[in-house]
């Protein structure tokens, strides 16, 4: 069932308290799907 | 059979044009195709657009402007994404793919316009906009003047290859030398009009479904022309590899894996960035409880189907160096991008409305819509056959040579 916002803030602490949680979580999963996506390349040595 | 029958027909067969073109059932189906699109381009230019179309007032834009204009500008993309990657970030190795996808943007961004054309009529007053009387406060004036002013910028970085052609050799090392600030100023456009055309449905907010209307639609728009672009040069490759494969001299054969897994990479990882921004769009705009309707289920089919697996296969396919497996993925990425720009425009745009308000698309307009793709490829195919694009020139082997060379060194 839809949750009831009676205020702005209500409504805003809600969605920005999930969106701050998934660019948490993105922050996590994008580097960890980089070294998927890149795990079986050629390591060049740039040092 | 009457004698002038028999006349006009021997002519017609002893006609050097005619007996040069090899009539095969593709060639047949496309002259079909060509003559419909003729009597259809009469009919709309005639007739008006109520003798062609389905449109009303409630749905002024149709597949027109779904398919043509918009799938038509993301799938163009290759053109900025693969000059910017190789010019611009120095990756040499995509060489050999530039051209291709330079004249695949090209076309298709003229494709657009001609396109425009059946949708606005009045072909001669397609200039008004952006000379006689620019409305500077709108986003289809700067949809118009960016898309006129990239055209431009494809054609100029399209002619060296037509100039090789016909051995125009100083004005084509004029050209040549332009490259670099043709793909700035390409790239540039590219960012400007790609988001714009999503721009153009924030004035909606009460006709397209919640589910795809987000302020965020001109990032969408911009982020998702980058892999549509991408995957479009991987998958336009693998057709000419296909059909074109005798046209291709050795630098394109042994690019062309090295092309379809660099662009695979990239394009996967763009393609997750873009979920990521979808899912804060969802939770910003607090949409998640019509994920459970029809409408969330399709939504969902959009972007589990269409965005998240092909990602996970173009990474699958980068890991592995299963060039194949990349091809399939650009399918599905390709088809991806036509499915959210139909579902933005035509499917989940007036979704409230009662189905018998709805629209759908005339047989006609959707003909003229295939008329439009063929023409694409026949002069696609004309250019190809002709022009080194899938080659290089013998007489300018040595300056792509250095050029490469060179950027090894850096």
């Amino acid at each position: 069932m839809e949750h009831i916002f009676y205020t702005l803030q209500d409504f805003m602490v809600h969605t920005k308290g999930i969106t701050y949680l998934i660019m948490g979580g993105l922050l996590i999963a994008l580097p960890l799907f980089w070294l998927f996506l890149t795990g079986r390349d050629e390591k060049n040595k740039t040092f | 059979m009457t004698l002038q029958t028999i006349s006009i027909k021997s002519r017609l067969i002893n006609n050097p044009l005619i007996k040069k073109v090899e009539w095969t059932p593709v060639n047949i189906v496309t002259a079909i195709i060509l003559v419909m699109g003729f009597f259809l381009t009469i009919a709309r230019f005639f007739g008006g657009l109520g003798t062609v179309t389905n449109l009303d007032d409630n749905n002024p834009w149709g597949v027109w402007i779904g398919f043509d204009l918009l799938c038509g500008v993301a799938l163009a993309a290759g053109g900025y994404v693969t000059s910017s990657a190789c010019y611009i970030f120095g990756l040499k190795r995509f060489h050999s793919a530039v051209r291709p996808a330079i004249l695949t943007a090209f076309l298709g961004y003229a494709l657009v316009a001609f396109a425009l054309n059946y949708d606005v009529g009045r072909p001669w007053r397609l200039p008004y906009p952006v000379f006689y009387s620019p409305g500077t406060s709108s986003l289809l004036f700067e949809v118009g003047l960016c898309v006129f002013l990239y055209l431009n910028v494809l054609f100029i970085e399209f002619t060296p290859a037509a100039f090789e052609w016909l051995g125009l050799k100083k004005i084509r090392s004029f050209v040549v030398g332009l490259t670099m600030i043709l793909t700035i100023f390409g790239v540039v456009l590219s960012t400007l009009h790609q988001s714009s055309l999503g721009a153009l449905f924030l004035i909606a907010p009460s006709k397209l479904h919640p589910l795809w209307y987000s302020g965020y639609l001109p990032v969408y728009f911009f982020i998702s022309s980058m892999f549509a672009g991408m995957s479009m040069v991987i998958f336009e490759g693998s057709l000419a590899h296909k059909y074109l494969h005798h046209k291709m001299d050795d630098t394109h054969l042994s690019e062309s894996d090295g092309v379809v897994l660099g662009f695979s990479k990239a394009a996967s990882f763009v393609m997750m960035g873009y979920l990521g921004i979808k899912l804060i769009g969802l939770a910003i705009d607090n949409n998640w409880h019509h994920l459970f309707t029809g409408w969330g289920l399709w939504f969902l089919f959009e972007l589990i189907g269409f965005v998240a697996i092909p990602a996970f296969m173009y990474a699958v396919a980068a890991r592995d160096k299963n060039v194949k497996f990349a091809r399939i993925a650009s399918v599905f990425a390709v088809l991806g991008i036509i499915l959210n720009r139909l579902n933005i425009s035509l499917i989940a745009f007036n979704w409230h409305l009662p189905s018998s308000q709805r629209y759908f698309p005339s047989w006609m307009e959707i003909a003229t819509s295939v008329f439009i793709v063929t023409l694409g490829i026949v002069v696609y195919r004309f250019i190809t056959a002709y022009m080194p694009i899938l080659y290089e020139h013998s007489d300018y082997k040595h300056d792509n040579s250095n050029q490469n060379a060179n950027s090894h060194d850096d």
